[in-house]
């Protein structure tokens, strides 16, 4: 086994091991004696006036009990691996016994958990996304998926937090076509917005203003209208030139009264000074394409009519 | 040996008091922080947060309360049952002023934010370093008074305080072997990486639990329990089988901690079996205890202060039954990162470690001060009734949760998608924080009782240091 990098490592804990079993059933077994006949003494020594100790046999149920825990673990290092490197004569193993063997109770329980519950799933996995998100036995296993592994970031109710898009209100940073959905969920996305921080707080404050006008928020007109040209030249690339934003960047529209971050002007100020770093975990790996599929479809639903 | 020759008292004096205060102040954070988890908005500072109050709530209680109480008892009983005078006044001065300074400074950096993340080892480079050099000249007492004592035989109780001594000063400094990065602010990181530091992080946890909070206490147990009940202790013999039992398996108890973790396979095997072996040394300590009673089972029903110490042992036997039972993997797998976990060990903190030394500090205080008895009697009982009552409903509370966490936890549908979402098995544990609120409370009323009592008991009256007896001839046995 890979667990000790050397031989010499493995006799080592199995000298301590049986070293330290062996004591317990030593020390035991020369202290186990027959109750005399006639009252219990001391054995003579006093300390402190009037500390002494009688010297009453071991009670038997509890030699029995040690007893019985000493034989257990005898029995349990045989059977499962704990003896140093020795395997165990069940040959059992958490994950794997050796590199590479998948044969560990870990795999045990997914092959047995895929056996039993893949079908439930695959049944919807060749259906198309708009389908079963109109299923409502569908509806209700992604609503339970949903809550075991998306919940913590995006809410319970999937109305998300900041930083962490809302999944009701039809506002897509990526887009809202089931495939693209799918792949949000299937392969994750990275949402970077670089800093803007050289522009100089002035400026930044300039532009924190055009971008809140361009949605209709209250602004300073007279910064709002020297942000516009810095927009143009800095922000449009990404968010384009009327600010509507780009699904293939993940840059998000910013006329849409949607904010991932805050609208306030030192919160878009924060957003352009430091930039954004966002990540959506990819989850393919993690659940099968079939479930991705159940939570793309309950997502889908979510904001397209369907609540 | 001069008739003239005492005791010294002093330290005694000092850190028994000191037991009451870091008593109360360390159970006073413990009930915020369960406050905390009934009502979330009491976060409203970083200082106070849960989590940097957490660690201050352990240390404190382990470490203030708890370590004050082992070294009033072990310096009291050492010099006792040895018939001399401690080895070092200075020693000792420099023992009770060093750890007071360890506290404070945890009960500053703690707050502030300053942690080496290990559990129960949380203190950084620089107070660790302090802790090293207090508990080395407490071995150096504690041993040199070992060393020159009149008495052939070492008290039994001698070998637990020995044991305690030797194993924490081993266990601290293999577990907080770190790196220093820099002095202030303060910050290190540990030698080990991975789940060799998850593995003697543990290492360390389990025998802190079973050399501080057990060898110690049991020490503590052998001298007053056979005392207060003015009785020999049941077994010579049992005492030599289960003390050297303890010892020689509690060392390798620390993987079951780590249950289906990137731990190796054999070694969580080796922690669940020792922890198995364990249960009959520890019931060993349990049994020579309550035992040493019989024929003075009267006296319970009079004397508070036995009160708590058979009580403590009771809470004793039942934790580390307990115990043994959780560290089989199967009842792991229900058990482990539940309330259950957290019942478990109050049962044995405050079960167990602060009832035993609650009792040993009500003997101790009135004889540091030249009286027969506490000012109060009743107040005593009042304390004990509240205490007991406080941690049954505590451990209730923490046994049904945590049972509840996980049976949710592992619930699944017919598709096999989980029952419940996490938030739904906080939500249903919701009741159960509250009802642990109130144990709390109580016991912390308990603690405030009892400072009333030792504030009555030594107002007024002078400090007094016992002569040093000359032992009594052993007979032949």
């Amino acid at each position: 086994m890979s667990d000790f990098d050397s031989g010499f490592w493995s006799i080592y804990v199995q000298g301590l091991t049986a070293l330290s079993i062996l004591f317990c059933a030593y020390i035991l077994y020369a202290n186990t004696i027959k109750k005399e006949s006639g009252p219990v003494e001391t054995h003579g020594n006093v300390w402190d006036e009037d500390l002494a100790e009688y010297n009453n046999p071991l009670p038997s149920w509890w030699m029995w009990l040690f007893w019985i825990t000493i034989v257990f673990s005898v029995v349990y290092l045989a059977v499962y691996p704990g003896f140093g490197n020795n395997a165990g004569v069940f040959k059992w193993s958490s994950v794997e016994s050796a590199p590479g063997e998948k044969d560990g109770q870990y795999y045990k329980e997914m092959r047995a958990a895929d056996q039993k519950y893949g079908p439930i799933f695959e049944k919807y996995a060749k259906m198309d996304l708009k389908a079963v998100a109109a299923d409502p036995e569908a509806r209700a296993m992604g609503e339970r998926l949903f809550l075991t592994y998306c919940a913590q970031c995006h809410g319970s109710a999937a109305q998300g937090a900041k930083g962490f898009p809302n999944l009701t209100d039809s506002d897509w940073l990526y887009g809202g076509e089931p495939e693209v959905i799918k792949t949000t969920i299937t392969g994750g996305r990275n949402g970077v917005m670089p800093p803007f921080g050289h522009l100089g707080a002035d400026t930044i404050k300039d532009v924190a203003n055009y971008v809140r006008s361009l949605s209709g928020l209250a602004n300073d007109g007279l910064r709002a209208q020297r942000g516009k040209d810095v927009f143009a030249q800095n922000c449009a690339a990404c968010h384009g030139p009327e600010g509507k934003g780009m699904f293939a960047l993940g840059a998000p529209n910013l006329t849409d009264k949607v904010w991932l971050y805050g609208s306030s002007e030192a919160t878009i100020a924060e957003t352009v000074t430091g930039g954004r770093s966002n990540r959506m975990p990819a989850f393919e790996e993690f659940l099968g394409d079939a479930k991705v599929h159940l939570l793309s479809a309950y997502v889908l639903g979510l904001s397209s009519g369907a609540k | 040996m001069s008739t003239q020759a005492t005791y010294n008292y002093k330290v005694v004096r000092q850190f028994s008091v000191m037991t009451v205060i870091w008593g109360i102040v360390g159970m006073l954070v413990g009930v915020i922080i369960a406050a905390q988890l009934v009502w979330p908005e009491l976060n409203f500072v970083e200082w106070l947060s849960y989590g940097r109050l957490r660690p201050l709530h352990t240390n404190a209680v382990i470490f203030a309360f708890g370590g004050s109480a082992l070294f009033a008892t072990s310096y009291y009983v050492v010099q006792r049952t040895c018939h001399v005078r401690l080895f070092s006044d200075a020693l000792a001065a420099f023992t009770f002023w060093g750890w007071q300074v360890v506290i404070v400074l945890a009960a500053i950096t703690l707050p502030l934010g300053y942690t080496a993340a290990k559990e129960y080892a949380e203190l950084e480079w620089p107070i660790d370093i302090l802790i090293t050099l207090v508990w080395v000249a407490y071995a150096i007492n504690f041993f040199g008074t070992i060393a020159k004592r009149k008495t052939p035989h070492i008290y039994v109780a001698n070998w637990f305080f020995g044991a305690y001594i030797l194993t924490v000063a081993l266990l601290h400094l293999v577990n907080s072997a770190e790196i220093p990065v820099s002095f202030w602010p303060m910050k290190s990181y540990s030698a080990y990486a991975g789940v060799q530091d998850a593995m003697v992080q543990w290492w360390y946890g389990h025998n802190a639990v079973g050399f501080f909070l057990t060898a110690g206490f049991l020490g503590m147990m052998y001298y007053f329990v056979p005392k207060q009940a003015e009785r020999p202790v049941y077994s010579y013999r049992l005492s030599v089988v289960h003390f050297w039992a303890l010892i020689f398996t509690y060392m390798w108890a620390g993987p079951h901690h780590l249950h289906y973790t990137a731990l190796p396979d054999w070694t969580q095997s080796v922690g669940m079996i020792f922890s198995l072996i364990l249960l009959a040394p520890s019931w060993g300590g349990m049994i020579n205890g309550i035992m040493t009673l019989s024929g003075a089972w009267h006296k319970l029903r009079t004397d508070p202060i036995l009160k708590f110490l058979i009580t403590s042992l009771s809470f004793y036997g039942m934790s580390t039954f307990e115990g043994p039972m959780m560290s089989i993997k199967t009842v792991n797998a229900l058990s482990h990162y539940t309330d259950w976990t957290v019942g478990h060990v109050h049962s044995g903190a405050l079960g167990w470690v602060a009832m035993i030394s609650i009792g040993s500090i009500y003997y101790l205080i009135p004889r540091l001060f030249g009286q027969k008895e506490m000012f109060s009697t009743k107040l005593i009982t009042l304390h004990f009734w509240i205490a007991t009552l406080g941690v049954v409903l505590y451990i209730a509370a923490m046994w049904i949760a945590g049972v509840m966490q996980g049976l949710m936890w592992r619930a699944t549908n017919p598709d096999g998608t989980l029952t419940y979402s996490f938030v739904e098995s906080v939500k249903a544990t919701y009741p159960f924080y509250s009802i642990r609120l109130l144990g709390g409370v109580m016991f912390l009323a308990g603690m405030g009782i009892m400072l009333y009592n030792v504030l009555k008991t030594i107002a007024g009256r002078k400090a007094y240091d016992a002569p040093v007896l000359a032992p009594i001839a052993a007979q032949a046995a």
